[in-house]
């Protein structure tokens, strides 16, 4: 070894002399100004790489620094086919569920059997895109080992194996009409489940480093839900009568206006840290998400119950939509991870803001 | 949340990391690194010693442009990695690049130098001198970076298998034969740390040296550094040296020396490997103010409740105004 030191359960022996150089000191040459004296140091003192020496910075950065251009935080490694094809089958399971137990209970047959077999489908679909994105698909049941509260994925593990078997009996038994009984009490225990299923993933990118996931914390979650009432409504609309369809109609007035008022709200909030929601491929996939939601709203609201092949097409400009929007949020979150000014510019600003709290 | 675990572990400051992860009142020391960067002399031994211990696969070479450093980032095959910034500003009092009083070889062919033809040529009278009080103000910067160990690491907070876990030590390793590469981790790092190796699946970091510690051992980047920049030993007495050098280089003149990573009041509670810097941490590429993701996770599942509780609130009321299906049919 080319260090002489060690450590022993004592602590570390041997170091050498060299880290005491004292590099840049007065020592190396004297008639040099320093470069800066140490009231200067702190936050802000330097702009850019170019820095004006002595300056105290009084205006939000405009420049700012980093290492080659490169990201600070590591962009997610998931594919945005899987895990945002997760959130939109998550949600359209979710909402689905308690869109089925409310025709159930007024007497929608057939949109309640159509939307129970569809969040059967749906979690199913969704289960199998989330181990399709795992790195190693065979150790799945390695989430299920043990229960961790501080991970919202291993939550989530827990929240789809309750809810995809209820899910999956109150399917199963309304197909059958078979156990009557407990082919409701699986269709309230759903409904129950359900939403819980279309929210979580917003907790689950929200718990990220990614600064447009996580600073939209507060307004993802209601994302998420409206977005899961846009794609439950529109399923209900492509799968039920026209007769059938007065909730889906207002399941998808209530989902758009939730999705687009919370989305208003989390982009204004978030200022600076918000722009990848509306620029570049994200900014796209939000655009298009708004021009099918309101289109297929309008055009649920005009035809929904009257005629049947303006239903299913409004249906499917709402369940496109619905995917839009997540994969909208998710090049989001990746464009603010890829680009390290993101990460930089609001934390700089929060130290300054300290500073200047504490002067 | 902090009802659930009984205080708040997700945030603050926290004496002893490895005791709340359940480790014996008789487990060792925290341990740690403090980076010093201002002796590193960019020589790499660490990342090598680093790749080596650790049997790390080799990750491509590539030529960057980013003056000596082609290794560009810490990741699933680079757990050390040493950055270079290149700087036109003095460092201190430090005499940099071109010394107008010196000898300037500029004007040296070396090739007939070395076949013997000639003699060498004279100084010149005057060095170009391209700033205005006659200092070519170039200083090179350089920094290994590690991971921090935090106190309170996201990477382990989030994983859903336990994977990621905290050692007697208060380090925080990964258990390759538990991890079920969801890569969860990865995103959740506010250092830009842990990542996934494609072919494999799982993510790979610093263990900051589990194995050598277990014997003992300092971990071999500490023990290859050939100027100590990197310092390894208990974490309380690496912060009593590190104020001390800071001191030290702050009488000397060195205004820009500061501590990046040290206290336990930050946004991660302090990391387990810490540094001193000569310039901002954005300019190394770290975060300036890194904050643990799951310190806002109670919020983050409050809000995720109201959203539930709204969807079905809000599909209830639809249901409630359509209610006179039957009848009407
Ligand atoms: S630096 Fe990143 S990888 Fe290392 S312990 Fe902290 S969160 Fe985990
Ligand atoms: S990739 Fe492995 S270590 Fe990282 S969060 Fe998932 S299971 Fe845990």
């Amino acid at each position: 070894m080319m260090s002489g030191s060690g450590v022993d359960r004592d602590g570390v022996y041997g170091e050498r002399p060299g880290r005491e150089a004292v590099v840049g000191g007065e020592q190396s040459v004297s008639d040099r100004p320093p470069s800066g004296t140490p009231s200067e140091r702190g936050p802000g003192r330097r702009r850019g790489r170019r820095g004006r020496r002595g300056e105290r910075l009084m205006v939000p950065e405009a420049e700012f620094t980093s290492y080659y251009g490169r990201p600070v935080i590591n962009a997610p490694t998931w594919s945005a086919r899987d895990i945002a094809g997760y959130f939109f089958l998550g949600g359209l399971a979710g909402a689905g569920s308690v869109l089925a137990a409310g025709a159930e209970l007024t007497g929608r047959k057939a949109m309640a059997r159509a939307l129970k077999v569809s969040s059967l489908a749906a979690i199913s679909g969704s289960g199998a895109l989330l181990v399709h994105d795992l790195g190693r698909p065979a150790r799945f049941a390695n989430m299920l080992r043990v229960f961790r509260p501080t991970s919202p994925m291993n939550m989530g593990s827990w929240l789809l194996t309750a809810y995809a078997p209820t899910a999956g009996a109150a399917a199963v038994l309304e197909a059958a009409g078979r156990l009557p009984r407990i082919g409701r009490a699986a269709t309230g225990g759903a409904a129950l489940l359900g939403p819980a299923v279309a929210a979580y993933t917003a907790v689950l990118i929200g718990d990220t480093a990614v600064p447009a996931w996580h600073d939209g914390h507060r307004e993802l979650p209601f994302v998420f839900t409206g977005s899961a009432a846009v794609a439950a409504a529109g399923m209900a609309l492509i799968a039920s009568p026209v007769a059938e369809n007065g909730p889906a109609v207002g399941a998808a007035v209530f989902g758009t206006a939730l999705e687009s008022a919370a989305s208003r709200i989390m982009e204004r909030r978030l200022g600076f840290v918000g722009e990848p929601y509306q620029q570049g491929k994200s900014g796209r996939l939000k655009r298009a998400a708004q021009g099918l939601s309101a289109a297929g709203t309008a055009g649920a609201l005009l035809w929904g119950r009257r005629n049947r092949i303006a239903a299913a097409l409004s249906g499917a400009a709402l369940l496109a939509a619905s995917a839009c929007t997540r994969f909208g949020v998710f090049q989001a979150g990746v464009a603010s991870a890829e680009d390290p000014k993101y990460t930089v510019v609001p934390q700089r600003e929060r130290l300054r803001k300290q500073a200047a709290g504490d002067a | 949340m902090s009802s659930i675990i009984g205080r708040n572990l997700l945030a603050g400051a926290e004496a002893d990391p490895a005791g709340d992860a359940g480790h014996g009142a008789d487990h060792p020391e925290r341990v740690g690194f403090f980076t010093d960067t201002s002796v590193c002399i960019g020589c790499k031994a660490c990342e090598v010693a680093c790749k080596e211990w650790n049997a790390v696969p080799e990750d491509g070479l590539e030529l960057t442009g980013m003056s000596y450093d082609n290794t560009q980032g810490l990741g699933a095959d680079t757990w050390r990695h040493v950055a270079f910034i290149e700087q036109d500003k003095p460092l201190g009092h430090a005499v940099t690049g071109v010394d107008p009083g010196g000898v300037d070889h500029s004007g040296v062919d070396v090739f007939a130098l070395a076949a013997g033809t000639t003699a060498p040529a004279p100084p010149r009278e005057q060095a170009e001198v391209p700033t205005p009080d006659g200092r070519t103000e170039l200083r090179w910067l350089m920094a290994s970076d590690v991971c921090k160990h935090c106190t309170h690491a996201a990477c382990l907070d989030v994983c859903p298998t336990g994977a990621l876990f905290r050692t007697e030590f208060g380090t925080v390793v990964v258990q390759e034969d538990i991890c079920n590469g969801c890569g969860y981790c990865v995103p959740a790092c506010p250092y830009g740390v842990i990542d996934q190796r494609k072919e494999d699946g799982r993510v790979f970091k610093c263990t900051l040296c589990y194995d050598r510690l277990g014997e003992g051992m300092e971990p071999a980047c500490a023990k290859a550094c050939p100027t100590d920049s990197i310092q390894f030993g208990p974490l309380d007495e690496l912060r009593e040296r590190a104020a001390a050098r800071l001191g030290q280089l702050h009488d000397a003149g060195v205004a820009d020396a500061q501590l990046y990573g040290e206290s336990p009041q930050d946004g991660v509670g302090g990391d387990g490997a810490f540094f001193l810097l000569l310039d901002r941490p954005e300019v190394y590429g770290l975060p300036p103010d890194p904050v643990v993701t799951t310190r806002d996770l109670p919020s983050m599942w409050r809000h995720a409740g109201a959203a539930a509780a709204t969807l079905l609130g809000g599909l209830a009321a639809v249901f409630a105004l359509h209610r006179d299906y039957r009848k009407a049919r």
